[in-house]
């Protein structure tokens, strides 16, 4: 009850359909107000204000006008229609007005008092015009570039802000950012109901945009920094669910594919919706451990969804087929689908975003990441795991069985790199070599699985053709310990 | 640019938002600066954007009082009370715009 009366009982929000961006906060802007939207070139700013307007027309039956102080009409509908954005259309439905507003200083001569009347009367004929509801300024610093005189030009920008709230119109004012300030202006002095901030950042030759609501008086928000793409559908802001810790927590188990490893987890192998982790260094077979995983469960009529970030789906089929398991019976029959891509493609979000898409498109019961670690590569520390908790969340609120496989570099300890996502993994099995004089053994232990008694054993096992096969401990003083071995 | 030749005609328009002093003042100064520098070469129309709200666009007006001038050609815009005379003068290519550095 207290969080309602938080969000809803507030203030009003006018949402801006803008995927994720309503999450943050909490519904959207705040209706008949100013929101103060700041960034540096290429930022986004003129693409967000566009989409609030265009959600707003076409979604929330609110018309908008657009003062443009920067590009024309023509190259502005252009810009946009990549996107999908149709603004001939809607302003030919008289959904949307889109004025162009041109200040060349060059051009004006200053020869004593004015003021900014004429903005006013052509923004108060634009809203009335098509009764708009949403108002979208960009970039109104513009202004100060056309005009000499900065004392009247605060005068009326703060008038101007009057005006709109007191016409109840909800707006969005853009501005570039400054060096010491959120906009070089200060026009946060005059906003003061909502500032939202962008930034496009370059890390490693991977750029990122990332979106913060500084300040929203009135009502609450999350106040991090969330990365947000500008993609064939426009912007979206991740999360593009919230983060919560509501999942459902199944007690339904899930056959990990080898009856002996079932036999180590408490007898029964995973649970469902739950998440593990594989993790070891290269070769050691984590990629086929993983494979029985999706054969078992394909077997079982489930959907699997597989993302390669090593391999192409052609190659696994090929390698998986030489240790004895058949998936490309399953990709015929539609339950298994691979999704290859190269992890430095694109930036971590982007991958994101698309497993996102992909998931919510097929709706799987079984998603598999091999390996997630290249994934963390392209993205620093911090960046990998709030989104993955976030991805993490995502599917398990669906109830989706998560597999990542995670790759250990020889210089690291085997329970090093997986430190910062260990966290978010219910299972974890770690696979290693052992090098015994000339030969290399592999052995197999789980390091931890939530809500199951399992095993302590290090296990022994080969890849031969017929896939993995576990051998008994050497050390038989000690056969099972806490998981329960299945009686024969 | 060079100044404006004797011979031409010039063509004005004064934008406004309803009666206010700074129109007031407006009007009555280009009046005493066109008779005395454009005696018998002017036109000048007012158009008071308060009843042709439409017509701002077109001119691309934002500041008010704006003074706009159609012809000679090119366009020149003049914003203020144009109490200023030497910055109309210069605005209107009346006077040299090399002056205005010292002004």
């Amino acid at each position: 009850m207290a969080k309602k009366l938080l969000d809803h009982n507030g203030i009003d929000k006018a949402p801006t359909g803008i995927p994720g961006l309503d999450d943050i906060t909490n519904g959207g802007l705040p209706a008949g107000r100013p929101t103060l939207v700041s960034g540096g070139p290429g930022s986004g700013k003129t693409l967000l204000g566009i989409s609030f307007l265009v959600e707003g027309a076409s979604r929330y039956g609110e018309p908008g006008v657009l003062f443009t102080f920067e590009e024309n009409a023509q190259e502005l509908a252009a810009d946009v229609r990549s996107l999908g954005y149709d603004l001939d259309k809607l302003c030919q439905e008289k959904k949307l007005l889109v004025d162009y507003v041109h200040v060349d200083r060059s051009e004006i001569e200053e020869t004593g008092e004015y003021d900014l009347e004429g903005l006013f009367v052509r923004l108060d004929h634009a809203v009335r015009q098509i009764g708009a509801r949403r108002v979208v300024l960009d970039t109104i610093e513009t202004l100060f570039g056309g005009l000499r005189d900065t004392g009247v030009l605060r005068a009326e920008l703060r008038r101007l802000f009057r005006w709109l709230r007191d016409r109840k119109l909800t707006a969005v004012v853009t501005a570039e950012r400054g060096e010491q300030q959120f906009t070089r202006q200060g026009l946060e002095e005059y906003i003061t109901d909502a500032v939202i901030a962008l930034d496009h950042r370059v890390h490693e030759q991977i750029s990122t945009r990332r979106i913060r609501v500084v300040k929203y008086r009135g009502s609450t928000h999350g106040t991090n920094e969330y990365p947000f793409l500008i993609g064939r559908d426009g912007i979206t802001v991740l999360p593009v669910t919230s983060l919560l810790l509501e999942h459902d927590a199944p007690n339904e188990r899930v056959s990990s594919g080898l009856a002996e490893l079932d036999d180590m987890l408490g007898g029964r192998g995973y649970y469902r919706a739950s998440t593990i982790l594989m993790s070891g260094t290269a070769g050691t077979g984590k990629t086929t451990l993983s494979a029985h995983f999706v054969d078992a469960a394909c077997a079982r009529g489930e959907k699997c969804m597989y993302f390669l970030f090593e391999e192409s789906p052609q190659q696994m089929i090929r390698n998986m087929k030489s240790a004895g398991i058949d998936l490309k019976r399953w990709v015929d029959k539609g339950l298994l689908t691979f999704h290859a891509d190269r992890p430095n493609r694109h930036g971590l979000e982007t991958h994101l975003l698309e497993m996102h898409h992909a998931v919510e498109l097929a709706d799987p019961d079984v998603v598999v990441v091999d390996p997630i670690t290249n994934l963390m590569a392209v993205g620093t520390q911090t960046d990998v795991r709030s989104m993955l908790t976030r991805v993490i969340d995502f599917l398990k609120t669906r109830g989706v069985t998560c597999l990542f496989t995670s790759l250990t570099t020889s210089s690291q300890t085997l329970e090093h790199t997986e430190a910062m996502i260990s966290s978010l993994m219910d299972t974890w099995v770690l696979v290693a070599f052992d090098t015994i004089k000339t030969q290399r053994s592999r052995h197999l232990y789980v390091l931890k699985s939530r809500g199951m008694p399992h095993s302590d054993e290090v296990r022994p096992f080969r890849i031969t053709s017929n896939g993995f096969t576990l051998l008994p401990t050497k050390d038989r003083k000690s056969p099972a310990t806490a998981g329960a071995r299945r009686k024969k | 640019m060079s100044p404006a030749t004797a011979s031409e005609q010039f063509d004005l328009r004064l934008y406004v938002a309803g009666q206010t002093p700074k129109a007031v003042r407006a009007f009555a100064n280009l009046r005493r600066i066109c008779d005395e520098h454009l005696a018998g070469r002017y036109t000048i129309e007012v158009i008071d954007l308060v009843e042709n709200p439409a017509l701002g666009r077109g001119d691309q007006i934002l500041a008010l009082p704006t003074l706009v001038r159609r012809l000679p050609t090119p366009i020149k815009k003049i914003i203020g009370d144009l109490s200023n005379t030497e910055r109309v003068l210069v605005g209107l290519d009346l006077r040299p715009r090399a002056r205005r550095a010292s002004a």
